[in-house]
């Protein structure tokens, strides 16, 4: 019967990676095909009206536009999954050498956000929920409802006029290099950080706080309460364990969120990142580098989302015995 | 329309003050060429001027009335989000409610295409996108809505499924109403209070895209006044110490914060009515 049960959860959790998997693979075929739908000759439409047909030919080659598209996706594709992601059109640099510094630093600022948000959000979702209908709790809940609807850059600005200009505690510009020592990189995310932060820290307290209450209203914890258990022993030994499923889910998702997000802040606070990189080469129409940014956040995110679908099916009893 | 208004004056205080800043906009929208002092692209003054009593707010990075800008910034970005809200609930309730009435492999499709296309993060597809197809008004619409709808089709897809198993659609469906009827007249009326909760929310949802994508420069483009772009003009003057951008940081984030207060309220009700 346990091996049973242990089958049927890796024959879900396959069959998640399976879709992940084939996620990935529609994604990438949805980004070439975009490309490929491009109004007439992508060939000249980069290199406008005024070239001669020899440049556009020998820039079609280039960019083996002169092969069949399937043919051509595969070898991208293949490429990718290699590691040579093509040569950017606007510098004519490989691009896995422009992508792989500043990936590794969007990596580095979504983690500092991160290891901040998760547990500052948890802790005070959980005692938003102990306390909830109290005057604590809802100034927290009025307090994240508008940091919600706050736009990211809003935020952001409102840091550097404070911490930057105001105080001269933090610079306003994050510029980071390789020859940086650690504090000094730390110092210069600070602020980038904190805005991520803010922005993710309120979706993740409110989801955790319904998911605890969601756990409070449920038979057995009145059962306890009935039973005369102090208010802690009832939330850490009975509460808590019930609520680690959905608690886990929601910081998964939401840190799917903060790969994303980190695309304004570091536009904001200009740090050389893969968001950055991403908005600057969709305005240059440097298609390649678009590509291959763009599977590379979809990837990540996937990723992420994946992980998050897997720990809630493992921590979930429910989920582990499917219909 | 009196049991909405008695609706309305049930509410409690945070939706109402929702409704006041919402109504402050909308104002501000609808009449911008009385309100607004100056042009939407008029030179008015010198650069980033501080406010005075000519200039409200100051004036920004080319010299233009902060204040008259705000006004007609409000009219065009909430009417293009207004717009991309009204185009994903056509798209997403119909396509939903179809799913759910139709059931079988219309279901099974719509709904693993729908999964694909939320499992990308909806920034990055809309600036690939926009890359391809260039930064015109039409394509941002079109763009914005079709990825906003695969949300909406989640939601209406689950409320439809839930009243499709009610005996009024049993009735209807046995006295041989067309699929387009049994949709319209029994299952819509029904879905109503979820969801318009959820356009307040996607509203919001596609108003903050839209000033992100303008504040990346890659939305409405300028001269057009807009909330986003804005921003990313005078983003600039932020490090000297004047606090132009923070102004229709702001206004962007009073509209979402009104709708939101009121959207909570909505949320309540509907689940409500529906226990």
């Amino acid at each position: 019967m346990d091996f049973l049960k242990q089958n049927s959860i890796f024959a879900l959790v396959a069959q998640r990676l399976s879709f992940g998997l084939l996620t990935l693979f529609i994604i990438s075929l949805l980004i070439f095909i975009g490309v490929e739908a491009l109004p007439g000759d992508f060939a000249e439409a980069i290199l406008g009206q005024s070239a001669t047909a020899e440049t556009v030919e020998a820039f079609r080659q280039e960019l083996n536009l002169d092969q069949p598209p399937v043919q051509r996706y595969f070898s991208w594709l293949g490429g990718f999954v290699q590691g040579d992601l093509g040569t950017s059109l606007a510098n004519g640099r490989p691009i896995a050498d422009l992508l792989g510094w500043r990936f590794k630093n969007t990596i580095f600022l979504a983690s500092i956000a991160a290891l901040i948000a998760v547990p500052l959000a948890v802790i005070m979702g959980i005692a938003a929920a102990l306390y909830r209908n109290t005057f604590f709790d809802k100034v927290l809940s009025m307090t994240s409802l508008s940091m919600i609807s706050f736009p990211e850059f809003f935020m952001a600005y409102i840091l550097i006029a404070l911490f930057s200009v105001k105080l001269a505690w933090f610079p306003s510009i994050a510029n980071i290099n390789e020859q940086m020592s650690f504090a000094a990189k730390l110092n210069a995310v600070v602020l980038p950080a904190l805005t991520l932060t803010l922005v993710v820290m309120a979706h993740m307290m409110r989801q955790t706080r319904a998911a605890i209450i969601n756990i409070l209203s449920s038979p057995f914890i009145e059962m306890a309460n009935l039973k005369g258990l102090n208010r802690l022993r009832v939330v850490v030994l009975h509460a808590f364990p019930n609520a680690l499923s959905p608690v886990i889910n929601v910081i998964a998702l939401n840190l799917a969120y903060l790969v994303v997000g980190v695309v304004i802040v570091e536009v904001v606070f200009v740090y050389p990142g893969l968001g950055q990189l991403l908005v600057d080469s969709v305005s240059k129409r440097d298609i390649p580098v678009v590509q291959a940014s763009g599977l590379i956040f979809a990837a990540t995110y996937i990723l992420l989302n994946l992980i998050a679908d897997i720990l809630s099916i493992i921590s979930n009893p429910r989920l582990r015995n499917p219909r | 329309m009196i049991t909405l208004l008695s609706h309305l004056r049930t509410a409690p205080l945070s939706a109402k003050i929702g409704m006041g800043m919402v109504l402050i906009t909308l104002i501000a929208a609808i009449f911008a060429p009385l309100i607004a002092p100056f042009g939407e692209t008029e030179i008015a003054g010198d650069v980033w001027l501080f406010s005075s009593s000519t200039h409200f707010l100051g004036t920004d990075s080319l010299g233009r009335d902060m204040f008259s800008r705000l006004v007609y910034g409000a009219r065009n970005t909430i009417a293009i989000a207004f717009l991309i809200t009204f185009l994903s609930f056509v798209f997403g309730v119909t396509l939903g409610f179809v799913a759910a009435t139709i059931g079988g492999w219309v279901d099974q499709l719509l709904s693993r295409m729908i999964d694909i296309l939320m499992a990308f993060p909806t920034l990055i597809f809309a600036l690939m996108v926009l890359s391809v197809v260039g930064t015109s008004i039409p394509a941002l619409i079109i763009v914005i809505a079709l990825l906003d709808s695969t949300r909406v089709f989640r939601l209406s897809r689950a409320v439809a499924m839930d009243i499709e198993v009610m005996e009024y659609v049993e009735a209807a469906r046995l006295r041989g109403e067309k699929l387009w009827w049994i949709m319209r007249h029994e299952i819509l009326p029904n879905a109503m209070p979820p969801l318009v909760a959820e356009f307040g929310l996607r509203f919001c949802f596609v108003f903050l895209f839209i000033a992100a994508l303008s504040f990346l420069g890659l939305g409405i483009q300028p001269p057009a006044a807009d909330w986003g772009g804005m921003v990313r003009e005078n983003a600039g003057a932020i490090t000297f110490g004047i606090f132009t951008p923070l102004w229709p940081a702001a206004a962007i984030a009073f509209l979402t914060v009104g709708v939101n207060l009121i959207v909570d309220w909505a949320l309540h009700v509907a689940s409500g009515l529906k226990d």
